[in-house]
């Protein structure tokens, strides 16, 4: 009886699986964590048109792309810099004819809604003792931020003693711009930087921003594009295309990305 | 060698006695010789594969890399630290909790073994509420100056959160297993409850308190989840070996499996050095 009840379950799952192997109804999206608000948006309005079932996994790309290259299997990659794609491009991971640049994005200073460090300028972020947040230089953010630094350091009116007052404030380098946004938003540390976009329709009661002049500002560029290893890859370049329709578009403004 | 292990254990007696048949015998115990190789196999493979894979890659130079060396100089200091705090609060606590009983014992009990079965990341969260600058108790410490998140403080905070219980746990078992009887006779002999308590339950408990206090600095150098979340990430400051070992994964690999090797290394020699310990101490306790 116990056997028969046993075999049963065990048939029970075995099918399930094979289910749910064969499903290609499935996409799954390896996405740059700073996509998180905007994808997951634009994820639910193409399973609502399509019937598809998106998954989005969400993390720094580095780490995902550190996933790919050890054997993760995703359909569509989306890249917070050239810099990872290019890479992974040139290993041979990506289907290079479907990579294209699909927005861009700027850096800002972001602070708790009530601000504890008054800061009001990037000048401020150099006073001893405001606590600072950034990413591993890994981490696109992460770099993006140096590169803003070093731009800072260059001009006459900040100079390179700026960029080691702001530095030696930092407490800690994030793996992933949600890690950040969130420790900010909770008004654990006085500033970070972080990306226009991560200022969310839901976050700006929490957070504010102090605005990196353009002459200073980097230009940070998205990259999407479907896998070589894609399950589904007709499925992932509708989804790209549905990514760069107006209706994408739309939905990547409204998160203060500019697409392109 | 394998066999003589399976003898004493359960089961072989049945098998003596006859009355198990010997095709039945002996494809239990090909079966659990299997077991025990592929059991073996599923730790040593893994361990294994990091040396190997790390061979090509790792050199001296990786070695003394800043990152490795922070991390490790952290590492040590913390998980040392956190230990010793933990013993100096944890054994007094568990021998009051061995032997006496006080209103609400069983709910402190549960309470101390929480830490366990939550996960290291709610911990985190938990102690960033607790203890951050806008925490329920961080910000009156940050009116009177005091922070505690995201420095090398908050790392020690995070290690001994999670690796007090497994102290109190075995400490308490070892102070349990301390017969009264022992201690009611040096009382009779006019010892004071301290003398007895110093002279008698300590030294007869010492065994369980090294191997208490081993498993937390064990726990302690491993921790992870709790420490990222309410000690952030910054290199020499809160940034720990396994936290180092993340980051660096998402970069240079070499300095990751460089530092997973140095971890592997500890943990082994302190495996070592528990059983080389207690074996002498169990040696030294027979002859007396």
């Amino acid at each position: 009886m116990i056997k028969e009840t046993v075999a049963a379950i065990l048939a029970i799952f075995v099918i399930a699986t094979l289910a749910g192997a064969s499903d290609t109804d499935e996409l799954v999206v390896f996405c740059a964590a700073s996509l998180t608000g905007a994808f997951g948006e634009i994820g639910e309005i193409y399973e609502d048109d399509t019937g598809v079932d998106v998954i989005l996994n969400f993390d720094g790309t580095q780490a995902l792309r550190t996933q790919v290259e050890q054997g993760a299997i995703a359909d569509v990659f989306v890249s917070a810099n050239k810099k990872h794609m290019d890479g992974l491009m040139a290993e041979g991971f990506m289907d290079n004819d479907t990579v294209s640049i699909f927005t861009e994005n700027r850096m800002v200073v972001i602070v708790p809604a009530d601000n504890p460090a008054d800061i009001q300028s990037l000048s401020d972020l150099s006073e001893p003792g405001v606590m600072i947040i950034t990413g591993v230089k890994d981490a696109p953010f992460g770099s993006y931020t140096l590169q803003v630094l070093d731009n800072l350091a260059n001009d006459s009116t900040y100079g390179p003693e700026y960029r080691e007052a702001v530095m030696s404030n930092v407490i800690s380098q994030e793996t992933s711009v949600s890690n950040l946004v969130s420790k900010i938003a909770l008004g654990e540390a006085d500033a970070g930087f972080a990306y226009q976009s991560d200022i969310s329709p839901k976050l700006s009661e929490q957070v504010s921003k102090v605005e990196i002049p353009d002459q200073y500002n980097v230009v940070a560029e998205y990259p999407l594009g479907v896998l070589m290893e894609a399950e589904n890859p007709d499925e992932a370049s509708s989804f790209i295309e549905f990514v760069v329709s107006p209706e994408g578009r739309a939905v990547l403004e409204r998160y203060g990305f500019q697409p392109v | 060698m394998v066999s003589s292990q399976f003898e004493r254990g359960f089961g072989w007696g049945l098998i003596k006695e006859g009355r198990i048949s010997g095709f039945r015998r002996r494809a239990l115990k090909v079966g659990l010789a299997l077991l025990l190789v592929f059991a073996a196999a599923f730790i040593a493979l893994p361990v294994a594969s990091l040396f190997i894979k790390s061979a090509s890659g790792v050199t001296l130079e990786t070695l003394w890399n800043p990152v490795v060396i922070d991390a490790l100089t952290l590492s040590l200091f913390t998980a040392t630290t956190s230990v010793v705090i933990v013993i100096i609060l944890g054994t007094p606590l568990s021998y009051l909790n061995a032997r006496f009983d006080y209103p609400g014992k069983e709910i402190a009990d549960s309470l101390i073994e929480l830490p366990v079965v939550m996960p290291p990341m709610v911990g985190g969260i938990a102690l960033l509420m607790a203890f951050g600058r806008m925490g329920v108790l961080g910000q009156h410490l940050h009116a009177c100056g005091v922070n505690i998140a995201f420095t090398t403080v908050a790392v020690v905070v995070a290690q001994i959160f999670v690796s007090m219980p497994f102290y109190l746990r075995q400490a308490r078992i070892s102070f349990e297993d301390v017969d009264l009887v022992l201690e009611n006779a040096a009382r009779t002999l006019g010892a004071s409850r301290t003398r007895v308590f110093f002279s008698v339950t300590l030294p007869i408990a010492t065994n369980g308190l090294i191997s208490g206090a081993i498993m937390a600095f064990a726990r302690a150098l491993g921790e992870f989840g709790a420490t990222i979340m309410f000690a952030g990430n910054f290199q020499g400051k809160t940034q720990t070996m396994p936290l180092a070992i993340y980051t660096a994964m998402q970069g240079d690999l070499d300095v990751s499996l460089c530092l997973a090797l140095i971890l592997v290394a500890i943990s082994f020699a302190i495996i070592a050095a528990v059983k080389m310990l207690t074996r002498r101490m169990y040696k030294s306790d027979v002859r007396d």
